[in-house]
Formats: structure tokens, sequence, C-alpha cells
């Protein structure tokens, strides 16, 4: 292996990694804009407003980094897979935007305040389906020739990427539901508890149906899945869900607040994992492998030395403003 | 798409169209949130240091403002780093490597400092106390400042690239980081950009306090702010234009044929290039028409001798020459709000000189004007520089023709039309927002930016803080 190979397996594990902390910590406010409509007494949307309102910028700038560090470490990954998924990223970007004015809008008009929370719940279904429908889209394979997209501007769309959008939609609302129960009190949370228990087995329904149409795909995931040695990785994935899945189901019915969100966060990471294993070593799967759509290694390297320093001090910051604000968001007090 | 193909509009087109409406509204946030973010920082700082209350008053006042406008940049901020993707793939295939670790290092330094301390800026000076809290604005502040520098240093990069070699599969390559970041134009541009953030933040503020001072020249909120963005307009504005002479230098040297095209030179003059002020730059004549130009001003200005010889468009093939008209018009919008600014410092500096700065109608009703001149100034400046790049998006080696991606007219079409109105719809909306907090005046006990505390008891309007005639 030369140093290039281990810098591209380094830099997508980086990529990775910030598209799972995007995932796990944009999830749970879209989830919150997912659910919004449910939640319709003003004071318990302004608790549920007020409980993101000092970290959604935060969580969205992870969004900014998978991004931004794809185009600099992978900008041949990046430049296929953006035009092959253009309605779908517009579609998510049109929903952020709606979803982010929402959170200041809302507060400076009395008169038009519905329509902003309308724009809140609008803006994170988008979202949310958007970014479903995108990696559906990504798993079934693009249309590449030589360094471009070659496909149309509509073949995203199928049942499958419907399928994945609709899932991710049901995994972010029920993020939102186990954030609700962990950061309130009263009617509210006793509601997010409710709603965590239909979320739950929509969820696994979800992971079942996606896990068993993914080989389908093609040939290759299920060789990937269901052959020596990858075995060993896949075949603890089920059984890790499985006992995810009980202890959930205990957390939910002992009302152990602090317990359902990293519980569901750790399914989110097992399904994660199982994308990953399905994917590696292809950024676009089939088609480009991280080495041929990698960087220079002179560009990866530059980076991988901020990405050393500075990942530790956001994370050591960022936990620091959660820690600011931890516990119940209670009514009249953040 | 029909309309688009019977205006003989292609894919390219409208995938300029979409970058620069997008980016049109999207710089004026950030040029206004650079400014604010460390307006924001010195209010707390006297706050901490005299102990008045009328600098709290105006933090947290002007700390509502910041946080609407700072939603608005990042939304559309979002909206910016998916483009180069989305729309111009090419480009990013061929100058990711060399950009894209620069906007890497930009979320990495600058966006997550600004996010991870928003939060306790806006809300948290209950939980962590002040000087914690003043710790976690200067941190915001010092995140924008962070942010200019990166996003203009690949800016910059595409308009005086150095530092690079070409790989094989024709990619852009970095030989050498600091040149690479340090390329010839960005020392200047980010001294431009950056006082031109604070001056537009200052004509902001300062029209707020006009507005308010017309009202009543007594408000002691207003008047602190107006003095305030008055001395800022008086010691920034003359040494912007310093900047952008200076600036204006720099371009000559690396990009010719853009000062060619702000300053409507067609013909070449060997004996000392005229200045034109106004005219009529008609680019398939390869003329200005109906010009009124100063002689050998132009060779003084730019080459510092009258008779200095300046070579026009006439030099350059036809297929490389910018868009002239834009470039020439939004260069004249651009100098003249410079102008403008200038003599409202003057003007300020009189009106303080005689006693009169809170006085006088005529100063805050100028100052009042000169509100929205600071946006005015760096969207035409944005343009200027961007049009006057064109042909190409990374400057004498990438084409933008050869940089769009490979989509069918209809996609990028269809997602233009998106834009502008979701744009104009929302970002219309926030405006209004803005300018409805802009029209109250700070009161004592101002309070911040909203969480669900519940809103003052209905009925009772708090007493505003004046100064005894």
């Amino acid at each position: 292996m030369s140093a290039a190979v281990d810098l591209a397996t380094l830099w997508a594990f980086i990529i990775a990694f910030a598209v799972f902390v995007y995932v796990v910590m944009d999830g749970f406010d879209l989830g919150l804009g997912i659910l919004f409509p449910l939640f319709p007494a003003k004071a318990d949307r302004d608790v549920i407003m007020n409980s993101v309102a000092p970290v959604w910028d935060g969580n969205e700038t992870w969004l900014v980094l998978g991004g931004g560090g794809m185009m600099a470490a992978f900008p041949l990954a990046y430049a296929v897979l953006m035009p092959a998924l253009y309605t779908p990223m517009i579609a998510m970007l049109i929903g952020l935007i709606f979803r982010g004015v929402a959170f200041e809008f809302r507060w400076r008009t009395q008169r038009e305040r519905n329509r902003w929370d309308l724009a809140f719940a609008g803006g994170s279904w988008l979202a949310a389906l958007a970014q479903g429908i995108a990696l559906g889209a990504i798993l079934q394979g693009v249309h590449v020739e030589g360094r471009h997209y070659a496909g149309g501007w509509w073949d995203w769309l199928t049942p499958f990427s419907i399928l994945t959008g609709v899932s991710l939609a049901i995994g972010y609302a029920l993020l939102g539901a186990t954030w609700l129960v962990l950061k309130t009190e009263g009617a509210l949370r006793d509601k997010a508890y409710h709603l965590c228990w239909y979320l739950l087995f929509a969820m696994l329904a979800a992971i079942a149906i996606v896990s068993i149409a993914t080989p389908f795909l093609h040939i290759q995931y299920a060789q990937r899945w269901f052959t020596w040695p990858n075995v060993i990785l896949t075949a603890p994935v089920p059984i890790a869900v499985a006992i995810i899945t009980v202890l959930l189901l205990r957390a939910l019915a002992n009302k152990q607040d602090s317990q359902p969100f990293p519980l569901v966060l750790s399914l989110f990471a097992l399904s994660y994992a199982g994308l990953g294993i399905s994917m590696y070593p292809y950024i676009v799967p089939q088609s480009i492998t991280i080495w041929q759509a990698a960087s220079p290694e002179n560009s990866q390297f530059f980076m991988l030395v901020g990405v050393a320093i500075l990942i530790p001090l956001i994370l050591g910051y960022t936990g620091w403003a959660y820690w600011v604000f931890r516990g119940k968001v209670r009514g009249g007090y953040h | 798409m029909s309309w688009a193909n019977s205006w003989g509009l292609n894919a390219v087109d409208l995938a300029r169209a979409q970058f620069a409406f997008t980016m049109s509204f999207h710089i004026v946030f950030p040029a206004f949130s650079i400014g604010l973010a460390s307006y924001l920082a010195v209010l707390e700082a006297r706050w901490l240091l005299t102990g008045r209350e009328v600098y709290l008053n105006l933090f947290n006042y002007w700390l509502k403002i910041f946080s609407v406008a700072f939603g608005m940049g990042v939304v559309s901020g979002i909206v910016m780093s998916y483009q180069f993707g989305t729309n111009w793939s090419v480009f990013a295939d061929k100058t990711g490597p060399v950009i894209g670790p620069l906007m890497a290092y930009e979320v990495l330094t600058a966006f997550f400092l600004e996010a991870g301390f928003l939060g306790v800026m806006l809300f948290g000076l209950e939980r962590v106390g002040p000087r914690l809290h003043f710790f976690a604005t200067a941190m915001v502040a010092v995140g924008t400042l962070i942010s200019a520098f990166w996003i203009l240093s690949a800016n910059s990069w595409m308009q005086t690239p150095a530092g690079h070699a070409v790989n094989a599969d024709g990619q852009f390559v970095a030989a050498d980081w600091l040149k690479v970041i340090f390329n010839p134009s960005f020392p200047y541009r980010l001294v431009h950009m950056v006082l031109a953030a604070y001056l537009t933040t200052a004509l902001v503020v300062g029209a707020v306090g006009a507005f308010h001072l017309l009202r009543d020249q007594h408000l002691a909120g207003p008047r602190v702010m107006f003095s305030m963005a008055m001395w800022m307009a008086t010691l920034v504005a003359p040494i912007q234009i310093l900047a952008g002479d200076q600036h204006g230098l720099n371009t000559l040297e690396y990009q010719p044929v853009k000062i060619m095209a702000m300053e409507g030179h067609y013909q070449s003059h060997p004996d000392g290039a005229p200045l034109i002020l106004f005219g009529l730059p008609d680019q398939s004549e390869g003329k200005v028409k109906y010009a009124l130009e100063i002689p050998r001003m132009g060779s003084l200005i730019l080459k510092h001798s009258p008779d200095a010889p300046m070579a026009g468009l006439d030099t350059v093939p036809r297929e490389n020459w910018p868009p002239v008209p834009v470039a020439f018009w939004s260069f004249r919008i651009m100098v003249g709000m410079g102008l403008l600014m200038f003599g409202l410092g003057l003007f300020s500096l009189w009106c303080r000189w005689r006693g009169t700065l809170f006085q006088s109608r005529l100063l805050h009703l100028f100052a009042m004007a000169m509100g929205p001149a600071g946006f005015i100034a760096v969207l035409a400046g944005w343009i200027t520089t961007e049009t006057g790049r064109q042909p190409f998006t990374v400057y004498g080696l990438l084409r933008t023709a050869e940089s769009a991606s490979p989509l069918a007219t209809p996609a990028v079409g269809s997602s233009l039309i998106a834009f502008v109105i979701v744009y104009f719809a929302v970002f219309a909306a926030g405006v209004i927002y803005l300018l409805r907090l802009m029209a109250q005046p700070p009161h004592p006990g101002e309070a911040g930016p909203p969480s669900n505390i519940p809103a003052r008891a209905a009925g009772i309007t708090p007493a505003v803080e004046r100064i005894a005639p």
C-alpha cells in the first residue's frame, strides 16, 4: 500500500464521519420539523424550537464540511454526483433555506407565525426526503462516462430512492421524538414517548425493507454482504440491531428519558456501517473508487493537517455549547 | 425549456445567471455580519469596561438584528457551497484539488467557530456570565474574519492563479500552498473587502441612529451608535479609497484586461490614456460612445505619469473580451458610493467639530440616505471584479463556457426559477423583519434575541433612555 492509498482511505473515513455527524445532529433537528404538525399548540412549538435554537447552525455546518470536504478530497466524485443528484440537491437546499430562516423569522411576527411554522415543517420534510432520495440514488448507481455524469436529470427517481427517502424521514422523526423525550417535560414529553413507539416500529420496518431491497440492486452488494470474509462484518449487524431494539423497548416502557436518544443514534450508526460495507471502496457505486476520485496527495495531506488539529477542537467547543444548554428546556426559559 | 431557448439562452448562461443571482443575495449578508460581529464585540467590550448600561442595550439591540441577518447568510451560503458541484461540475473537478482545501479550511477554521459560539452569544449570557459570553462574541467576530480570509483567498486564486501545476487528468494541483493562498491579488482583495464590510455596517448603524435622532435627538442609544458609526465613516472611507487604488494597481499588473474593461479602454493610447468619466460602451463597435473624458488622466492615475502608454482591448482577441458595459458601469457605481461615503465622513466631522452632530437634520437625512450605500458598493464592486474576469473562471486558464456541468437546459432553468421564487419570498420577508427591528429605538433593559421568555406585559411600553437636553 502506498501512502496515497492510505490517505484516500483515511479521507473516505473523514468524509463518512462528517456526513454521519451531520445525519445524527441535523437529523434530530429535521425530525423535530417533521413532527411539528403533530404539535399544534404554540407553547409546545416554542419549547421544541428552543431545544435546538442554540445548536442547529452548528449541526448544519457538518453538511458544508461533507460537501466542501468531498470537493476538496474527492473532486471527481463531487463533480459526478452533484449533477446526478441535481434535483434532490436543489430540493434539499430549498428545504434547508425554509427550515433555517424559520428559526429566526417565527419570533419576528405574530401575524405570520403560522406561515413560518409551516416553512419549518415543510422545509424539514423536503430536506429529509431529498437526502434519503439522494442516498438511494447513489446506492442504485449513476451513469458515468469519462469524468462526467452522463445520465438524465430524472434518473434518481426510482421506487428504491423513494423508499430510502421515506425511510430516512422516518428515522429522523424517531431521532426528533427521542430528542424531545430527552429535553422536555410533562405532557410534551409524554406525547413524544407515545410517538416513539410508532416511529420505532416504522423505522425497524424501513431498515428491514431497505436491507432486503439493496442486494437486489446489484449483485455486487449481495456478494459483498454474504461472502467470506465480509460476512464477519455484516453478520453482527442484525444481531446488534436486535439487541438495541430490546434496550430501546425497555427504555421506552420504563420511561428512562436519557436512554432512547443515544440508543436510536446507535441504530443509525449500525445502518450507516451497513451502508459503508456495501459501498467501500466505491465512492460512486460500481463506477468510481475512492482512489480514482482522490485529489492529489498534497491536497489531501494539506487538509489532513487541519483536520487532525481542528476536528478535536471543534468537537470540544461544540460539546461545550451543548453542555451550556444541557438539561430540560422549560417553558419560559432555555 | 422553450422560453430559455427562444431567448437564445443555453445551460451555461442559465448557470451563470443562477450563480450571479444566488451570490448577489448571499454576499450582502456576510458583508453586513462581518462588520456587525466586530461591532457587537466592541459594544460588549465597552459595556464590560465602562459598565454603562447603554452599551449593553445597544449590544442586545444589534444582536437581534445580527441573528436574523446571520441566519439568512448561513442558508444562502450553503447553496453556494453545493452550487460548484451542481452547476459547475467541470470547474469543481478541475479546481477541487486547489480551491477545495481552501474552502475546507474555511469550514474548519471559521464556520464551526461561528456556529459553535453563536448559540452562547445569542442565548447564553445568563448561563455563562459576562466574561465567557464576551469570549463567545469575540470568537464569532474572529470567525467571520477568518471566513473572509479563506473565501477571498479562493476567489483571488481564480482571479490571479499562482503556485499551481496541471496533472494528467487536467486538474489544477498545488505546487506551493503558500503561493496558492497568498496569490498576487489576495492581500489587496482581503483588505478591500473587510473594509467594505466594516463600512457597510457602519452606514447601516449610522442610518438607524440618524432615523431615531430625527425623531428625538436626545435618545441615548441612537446618539452613541450614530457617533460611533460616523467615526467609522470618517476614518475608514479614506482608507478604503486608498486600498481600492492599490487594489486597482495590482489588477493593472495581473489582470490588465479587467482594467481596460473598467476604464472603457477599447483603444490603445500610446501617449497617455484619458480618464473616461461617463459614456456608453458599445461592445459590438468596440468604442465608448458619448464619452466624457479628461485627457491623460487615466495614465496619471494608473501609471502615475500623464504620458505613459496604455494598451487597450484592441490588443486582446475579441473572444477574450470581458463584457465592458457591465464592468464599466458597476465600477463607476462603486466609486461613486465610495466618494459619497467619504463626503458623509467629512460632513459628520465638521458637524462634530461644530457640536451639531446630534442636531443637524441635514446630516441625519444624508446618513439615512446612505444606509444602503455599502450594500450597493459591495455588489457593484463584486460585479466589477467577477465580470472583469470573464470569459474565464480561472483567469486565462479555464474558460467559463468549459466549466459548467453537462446538464440539460431545462434542469438549470427550473432550478433558477425555483431559487428566484424562494429567495424573493424568503429574503424579502427577512428584510422586512430587519427593518421592523431597526424602526424601534433601543430601550433601557433591551432584551436579547427571544427565547420563549414571555414578552413584556401588554400595554406597558418601557420608557426610552434620554440624555437631558
